[in-house]
């Protein structure tokens, strides 16, 4: 029998957390595929993982910096090319409060 | 007398070397086939025929002067579209870049050019290179040059498809979960993806970061270890970057695999596996065992895990990866700015992704929910642990490890696309060498109705020679690498 993981609701709680705005015949279309999915995942649930460690990439790599020292970075121009929206030296941002 | 376009990189090189065309008529030769079938195939986003032949000039002009040239000279190169290009415009296939036009090079860019290799433009892809079938881009398919009706693979279907129809003599993919491997089994052509770190991702947009790497797809192996060379080497701009002696990977090209213990692991003849794609697999490792290999049967049993634990891992990383695109910087952005921030920022990314990167993005955002994340993204990376064991136990018994590359032939263009996770099942066999880090090679080993099948070879971190070696002598003693598509 299919688990219900999802209801359509958390889709649409998900979603927002995620910035994604959907419309609602998305919500219940992804709702249906994000249970399909979901069931199938629960393959890992076979796995003994008792006292495995996580692999969070494959290589023994820890903190690799550069020496601090400042050197040439993109100018402002190059760096605002791509920006849809800007004004002088700045990039035009939506109302944040 | 072969054609220009239809030479390999190591012929196109000597023909220009030795005096018997030049680098712009060899370019030119491949811009005059993309003119010719681009309609039908849809492999390109963005044509730098200009600035090729410009480029052409330049190494020839050197050439006449007596100057060294590097070791691509004249080689007509195709760049997969998630690969930063300074001054051409990199959309990764999405609306949400599509004007993105980068700033700056990728190191792999870089490493091209310095070795005179001219860049010929930049193919298409799954959106953010995500798919298998190259579909999901949104400028629309490319088509298998096989059948027409019939997906390349994907995501990197335009890099496999240029290759396979000559309007490119190089191409650069990108596997996150089997983007090099798919396409290449799909189009007949040779696609490596290299142990995770090798090559510098310095410049690729990112999609999952633990798992993707860079490399090479070419017309046959020779190429494809000539290409690695000049890709692979560390890059302080990478901080995942490996510190590996570079090595010249034409140098172990022998015809040969005498001595070779091959493991073939039953998992990857599971439940979905095609009768046509196991048995041109098989014939494959017997064609081995002829030319001198040895192999074994055995069973790597957390492979039965890898598709679920791949998807679970990569959404995850796509999730908070993408989270970049609002619209401000670059990207897409709604002309109006009604309501506050949140509400631009869910529309911007709302109209400039696709259906299959929003589906992506919001299940990666609930697997690292509060709540979820133990249950799903960290049990998901335990298992990784597992896998990446069982393949360390395996190589001590075998040199590679070899199956299919994918289950079953290419599809149909429409047949998978409206079911996700029948899509996604396409992938079974070549994820696990991304959880693992390993290398792994896509080769052609035959045809099924016409339709091509890829046999796939795995080897321990690092040790890329080995899948060559292995791909080399098959390819030298089997007659797929000549047969070409009938495009016209």
């Amino acid at each position: 029998m299919k688990i219900k993981h999802l209801s359509k609701k958390e889709v649409e709680h998900i979603a927002w957390l995620a910035h994604i705005e959907l419309s609602d015949k998305e919500k219940t279309l992804f709702t249906e595929q994000f249970n399909e999915i979901l069931d199938y995942f629960k393959k890992i649930d076979e796995v003994d993982t008792e006292g495995v460690e996580p692999t969070y990439h494959v290589l023994d790599l820890k903190n690799v910096s550069r020496k601090d020292k400042a050197e040439p970075s993109l100018p402002t121009e190059e760096a605002l090319k791509n920006a849809p929206k800007k004004e002088q030296k700045f990039i035009k941002a939506p109302r944040i409060v | 007398m072969p054609k220009l376009q239809e030479l390999t990189a190591r012929e196109t090189i000597q023909k220009i070397q030795g005096n018997e065309a030049t680098a712009e008529e060899c370019v030119h030769a491949v811009f005059e086939t993309i003119h010719k079938l681009e309609d039908k195939i849809n492999a390109y986003v963005t044509l730098t025929e200009e600035e090729a032949l410009k480029k052409a000039k330049q190494i020839d002009r050197k050439l006449s002067e007596g100057k060294p040239v590097g070791k691509l000279a004249g080689v007509a190169t195709a760049v997969k579209d998630a690969i930063c290009t300074q001054g051409t415009a990199t959309t990764c296939s999405s609306r949400m870049l599509k004007d993105f036009v980068p700033p700056y090079d990728a190191t792999v860019i870089e490493r091209i050019k310095r070795e005179d290799g001219v860049i010929i433009g930049k193919t298409n892809m799954d959106e953010f290179a995500m798919g298998s079938s190259t579909e999901t881009s949104h400028f629309g398919p490319t088509r298998n040059p096989w059948d027409m009706s019939r997906v390349p693979g994907g995501s990197s279907g335009g890099s496999a498809a240029c290759i396979a129809t000559d309007e490119a003599v190089l191409a650069l993919g990108t596997d996150t979960g089997g983007s090099i491997r798919c396409p290449a089994s799909y189009c007949s052509v040779v696609g490596l993806k290299p142990t995770y770190g090798l090559v510098s991702r310095y410049g690729l947009i990112a999609y999952a970061n633990s798992l993707e790497q860079i490399g090479p797809m070419a017309k046959d192996v020779y190429d494809c270890a000539l290409f690695l060379s000049v890709i692979a080497g560390h890059d302080p701009k990478d901080g995942t970057s490996v510190k590996a002696a570079p090595k010249d990977y034409t140098e172990f090209l022998k015809d040969s695999v005498e001595g070779f213990r091959i493991g073939v692991p039953r998992e990857f003849f599971g439940e979905g596996t095609s009768d046509a794609v196991e048995k041109h697999v098989w014939k494959g490792i017997h064609k081995l065992e002829e030319l001198g290999a040895s192999y074994e049967e055995t069973s790597l049993p957390t492979l039965e895990h890898s598709l679920a634990a791949y998807y679970i891992v990569a959404m995850s990383e796509a999730s908070s990866n993408l989270a970049r695109y609002d619209g401000l910087r670059y990207g897409y952005r709604v002309d109006k700015d009604d309501g506050d921030w949140a509400t631009v920022y869910s529309r911007n990314r709302r109209i400039g992704f696709g259906t299959e990167v929003r589906r992506r993005i919001i299940l990666g955002t609930y697997a690292l929910s509060a709540g979820y994340y133990s249950k799903y993204y960290l049990k998901a990376l335990k298992v990784r642990t597992l896998i990446r064991n069982n393949f360390e136990e395996a190589f001590k018994k075998y040199d590679v490890l070899v199956g299919p590359t994918m289950p079953f032939p290419p599809f149909k263009i429409g047949e998978k696309i409206k079911d996700p996770l029948a899509l996604y099942m396409s992938d079974v066999d070549t994820v696990a060498a991304n959880l693992a880090g390993l290398p792994a090679i896509s080769v052609p080993c035959g045809f099924t109705d016409g339709l091509p099948v890829g046999m796939q070879i795995m080897a321990p971190p690092l040790r890329e020679e080995l899948t060559l070696q292995a791909a080399y002598t098959f390819e030298q003693n089997t007659p797929y690498r000549n047969r070409k598509p009938a495009v016209k």
